[in-house]
């Protein structure tokens, strides 16, 4: 068997064709997401048009700090991800396993810089609720959404750190052959994870500092 | 009411108009059900497996031709249909400003209504005949509509905004009033009547009705006792003056405009910093939680007296 | 390197060589990667589903047979029809024609082996049974009174139902139809056989592809919105609650927004099976394919935006009002070009009027009725009299019950010899699909009356004046469900006892038919080739012949 035959799966004869196909699906996935988080930016849009002062003093109690640098994290990961992917078409098994650790440890980072922020938020009283830290009715929804985005997000991260994870694994222990379509999908992933965050960072963090 | 209606009787304008749209309409799908229909059956019949019917090939261009027809043909109707019935749309959006304001407020799961020298009722609401209505209503908790089918008017009910909608009824007597957006336990009994009386019956009915203060006096009264007069009254807080702000735009500090009709007033004594008014600081505190939908309808009718007490001064 | 068709050829005892016979093991199935296998999965699924909902519906009927409401408790009632509606739309309607009849003919119309992606398609059926399995245990833990459109803030701070665990698995099964719309779009792009360009697909593969654009593009935004539920049911994160400035009615938006695009995943399937039978039993090309391509790829297009004829009364924008009006008669353009199609196909046909073209005729029928009463609803000062009234409820019967039911059945009958490689019998048959078509209009008919008369829907305390038709109405839903029963017993029946069906029973075109029946389970032991249109009944120009019920040339026209 050659590595090609290694990872085929029915009902696909060639390797380019079912690499083609989940490219294809992932591609289709993505704009599944899109629509997803799209309903989630319409909405923010939406109160935000309804309560722009409000909307403002909210997002100006965020910590545009800890957003940066997890805007830094996140694009350095994308960088550390799409090598991978190339590496693995050039079949540079070493490098591309090196690239899957640094995209799995930025991702990482990620989560414990959003942890650290998410424990500033609660000991400012800045989940939404009785003792809100901000006079103002809108401001909570500001925060309602900061909350479930922000959560959605990681969430999704996590996922994403788990599939590259397992990839890193599974080369480590020779148990995927290179060619297979598993590297450009999991890289198509990740990189939504991190266009969404693109999105994220104005209009969390930018929004009321301008 | 006899024990098999077919169609509902008629008890507003609104009733009329809306009745030849469906008229209209049940004429035209008529006739297409019957020609899409007949030509079904006949060509069932006709064209059954073995029968003796002569079958001649279609030309080609008859597929294209047809096509092209009957798509410009549907498209074309339909176009004058959607023209028909948005111009009677746009017709009923004019606005009636000489009419009659009732406050209806719902809340699980029943309708409270106000009348403007206020008279108030519950599950019940009595109206005059021929004289314009505008219904303000606002709800207390979820999502309720208003609907007198007689009258062919249905409009949601919502908490935190109002809505609004007008009749003018044409026959005396007593209708259906329906809560038709699910809200809970008893939804299917959130119901009332809606009676329509001779102008002199109602008057006479309004005279006899328990009344309270009018409603923008019983406005008056809380403006005073929850201190807003403290600030909005010729004091040293640079504090609006509220005479004559009804109906008027309103400049806000981050370049928007607003209208001060009955939802900015609300918004202003519930979320006073989501609108500040350009050239004051958002120093006023919110009320909410300390005002219930009832006191904001009789501040927002005081707040209109004094647009009108503004306007006869000069 | 393996050859998907050359690996298992017959070797000897037929059966054995079918896909039922792949195994037999209950482990053979749960573990099937088998697109054919899957399909019958999603079958005995959503047949159980669809008994549920029945049942909660009968309860109701009955119980609007007197005005007082006496028989059940408020609460109650409000459960059953929300159960009726998470169940039926989500449960049955949403995955019937696309998950059985799709799945198990859109991989064999294109000459493929199977899906694009088998293991996702099986999960699919295991994320969708799981996220039935959250909604029963809603309805177990005590039920949900919302119905099922979730509206806030009574979903969200007034409800005492079990509505998070409800959501749950609605949210969850939507997972389940992303999977397989995105399997579909991979599917018909990816493996149409040599040959098969895209306008010789049949239309059944065009309205599947159609409704998967539709249940990728849409159901995101669905689970967007219950997410948002959860948020401030579960977490008190106030988005919709007026009193911090939320809106209901951004809910209100967001949540048609899925749903009217939803009624077209219910409804675009089955205009492609009714399609697939008129042609084929009046022997007929089908009449202007481009353009029924067109006008549902349009139909599915336009779909997306018109979401507001649901939001008329609600307090949105008289403005937005009148541009969704106008939209919604725009969409009707299509639909009726498929109806004036299906009609002229049957022009100078051979018509034979087995139980599929009675299920197929019935729907062309009730979709009739179904969209010109949509007319009715987009014209603005009637349907603000219709909203929310039976008007409303028996015109999406019509299109849902009436239209995507009927097709399901007629399709199911058309393709039960391919499925199973049974006949059954045909008198039987015929004598349900006439049952249903009677029982349904009695059923529904009466409700349109009720609902110009002003009977709210989701009322089970009622004027007495509306009595009448609601008797009407329960003594036409016992028929119709009497109907519904047949088809279990005299299909059931045909498994055990029905005659081997042979390859192609109807003398139908299509590549499905060119296999054995039922098939192997890699579809073909011979790789077809397509070289021409479907539907080649009759050669172009002429009629076709009386007593010649195959068709003219096999779409595959092997050399």
């Amino acid at each position: 068997m050659t590595q090609a035959d290694y990872v085929i799966r029915e009902p696909w004869e060639h390797i380019s064709d079912q690499r083609r196909a989940s490219t294809f699906g992932m591609w289709v996935f993505l704009a599944s997401e899109v629509l997803f988080f799209g309903g989630l930016f319409m909405c923010f849009t939406y109160l935000r048009v309804l309560h722009p002062a409000a909307f403002a003093e909210a997002s100006s109690h965020t910590n545009i700090w800890y957003g940066t640098i997890n805007t830094g994290l996140l694009l350095t990961s994308s960088f550390t991800m799409v090598m991978a992917a190339r590496l693995a078409d050039l079949e540079l098994r070493r490098l591309m396993a090196l690239c899957l650790v640094a995209t799995v440890a930025l991702g990482l980072a990620f989560l414990v810089v959003k942890g650290f922020e998410y424990r500033e938020d609660f000991d400012r009283h800045l989940v939404p609720g009785r003792d809100f830290a901000i006079p103002v009715a809108a401001a909570q929804l500001f925060f309602s959404l900061y909350w479930a985005i922000t959560g959605l997000h990681a969430i999704h991260l996590t996922i994403g750190i788990v599939a590259v994870s397992r990839l890193a694994f599974l080369v480590e222990r020779r148990e995927l052959a290179l060619p297979s379509p598993e590297f450009e999908i999991t890289a198509l992933y990740w990189h939504i994870v991190d266009i969404v965050w693109i999105f994220l960072y104005p209009l969390l963090y930018l929004g009321g500092r301008s | 009411m006899n024990g098999f209606p077919v169609f509902p009787g008629q008890a507003s304008t609104q009733a009329a108009a809306t009745d030849r749209i469906f008229g209209g309409l049940l004429l035209l799908s008529g006739l297409i059900i019957l020609i899409v229909f007949g030509l079904i059956l006949v060509f069932a019949f006709r064209y059954r497996n073995g029968s003796k019917t002569k079958r001649g090939g279609l030309p080609k261009w008859i597929e294209r031709d047809f096509e092209i027809g009957w798509t410009l043909a549907t498209l074309f109707l339909a176009l004058f249909i959607a023209w028909w019935t948005l111009s009677a749309s746009l017709g009923s959006l004019a606005s009636n400003a000489g009419a009659m304001e009732i406050h209806v407020v719902a809340k699980q799961w029943m309708w409270k209504a106000e009348h403007p020298n206020g008279a108030r009722e519950i599950n019940a609401l009595h109206v005059p005949l021929g004289e314009p209505v505008r219904l303000m209503m606002t709800s207390q908790d979820v999502i309720h509509s208003f609907f007198v089918p007689q009258f062919r008017i249905k409009q949601d009910v919502l908490p935190g905004r109002y809505t609004q909608t007008w009749f003018q009824a044409t026959r005396v007597g007593a209708f259906h009033l329906f809560c038709t957006q699910l809200c809970g336990t008893e939804h299917a009994r959130m119901v009332g009547d809606v009676f329509v009386m001779t102008p002199d019956d109602y008057a006479r009915w309004s005279a006899a009705q328990p009344q309270g203060d009018d409603i923008a006096a019983q406005g008056a009264t809380l403006f005073h006792s929850l201190g807003c007069s403290g600030c909005h009254e010729g004091s040293t807080v640079h504090a609006p003056q509220l005479a004559g702000l009804y109906g008027k735009p309103v400049q806000l500090s981050d370049g928007r405009r607003l209208v001060a009709d009955d939802g900015f007033i609300r918004d202003m004594i519930l979320m006073p910093h989501a609108n500040v008014p350009a050239g004051y600081e958002p120093i006023m505190p919110s009320f909410s939680g300390l005002v219930g939908d009832d006191e904001i309808l009789a501040l927002t009718a005081y707040i209109r007296s004094l647009k009108d007490a503004k306007e006869t001064r000069r | 390197m393996t050859d998907a068709f050359a690996s298992d050829r017959p070797s000897g005892l037929a059966s054995s060589s079918d896909y039922l016979h792949a195994g037999h093991t209950l482990w053979s199935w749960l573990t099937t990667t088998d697109h054919k296998r899957i399909a019958i999965l999603y079958g005995i699924t959503i047949t159980v589903f669809f008994l549920i909902g029945g049942a909660a519906i009968t309860v109701v009927r009955y119980e609007l047979l007197s005005p007082n409401g006496n028989l059940i408790s408020d609460d109650t009632y409000n459960k059953l029809f929300t159960l009726h509606g998470v169940i039926m739309v989500w449960f049955f309607l949403i995955p019937s024609i696309p998950n059985t009849l799709g799945n198990f003919l859109v991989p064999l119309m294109i000459g493929a082996p199977d899906v694009a992606f088998p293991r996702l398609n099986l999960l699919s059926w295991y994320v969708n049974l799981a996220g039935g399995m959250f909604t029963l245990a809603a309805l177990i833990t005590g039920g949900v009174d919302t119905g099922w459109t979730f509206y806030t803030p009574f979903s969200t701070m007034f409800s005492n139902g079990d509505v998070l665990l409800a959501a749950t698995g609605v949210f969850v099964a939507g997972f389940a139809t992303i999977a397989t719309g995105l399997n579909f779009i991979a599917t018909i792009h990816m493996l149409r056989i040599e040959g098969m360009t895209w306008f010789r697909l049949p239309l059944f593969v065009w309205s599947i592809y159609a409704v998967s654009l539709v249940m990728v593009l849409a159901t995101p935004v669905l689970a967007t919105t219950l997410f948002l539920i959860f948020a401030e049911r579960l977490f008190g994160l106030p988005i919709f609650d007026p009193a911090h400035g939320g809106d209901p009615l951004l809910f209100q938006h967001m949540f048609w927004f899925y749903s009217h695009p939803a009624v077209y995943i219910m409804v675009l399937p089955a205009m492609g099976v009714v399609t697939e039978l008129i042609t084929c039993f009046a022997r007929r090309q089908v009449f202007g394919y481009t353009f029924m391509v067109y006008a549902m790829v349009a139909i599915a297009g336009v779909g997306f935006f018109v979401w507001g004829h649901h939001m008329f009364v609600s307090g949105q924008s008289p403005y937005a009002s009148l541009i969704f009006s106008f939209l919604s008669f725009v969409i009707a353009v299509p639909s009726a070009i498929k109806v004036f199609n299906w009609t002229s196909t049957l022009y100078r046909g051979q018509i034979s009027f087995e139980a599929p073209m009675l299920y197929a005729l019935g729907f062309v029928g009730l979709f009739t009725v179904g969209g010109l009463t949509g007319l009715f609803l987009a014209s603005i000062p009637v349907d603000v009299q219709v909203h929310d009234t039976y008007f409303v409820v028996a015109h999406f019967h019509y299109i849902m019950v009436g239209g995507s039911v009927s097709a399901f059945f007629g399709g199911l009958h058309f393709w039960w010899p391919k499925i199973t490689g049974k006949l059954y019998s045909e008198a039987w048959a015929r004598f349900a699909a006439v049952l249903m078509f009677f029982g349904f209009n009695f059923t529904f008919f009466p409700q349109f009356i009720l609902g110009y008369l002003g009977m709210p829907r989701r009322y089970h305390v009622y004027p007495q004046e509306f009595q009448v038709y609601h008797e009407m109405s329960t003594m036409g839903a016992s028929i119709l469900a009497a109907a519904y029963l047949l088809p279990p017993f005299y299909l059931g029946w045909s498994l055990y006892a029905g005659k081997r069906a042979g390859n192609n029973p109807w003398g139908a075109s299509g590549l499905e038919w060119q296999t054995s029946s039922p098939p192997p389970p890699k579809n073909f032991f011979v790789r077809p080739t397509v070289s021409e249109r479907p539907y080649d009944y009759h050669a172009s120009g002429r009629a076709p012949e009386a007593d010649d019920r195959t068709p003219r040339r096999r779409q595959d026209k092997v050399a």
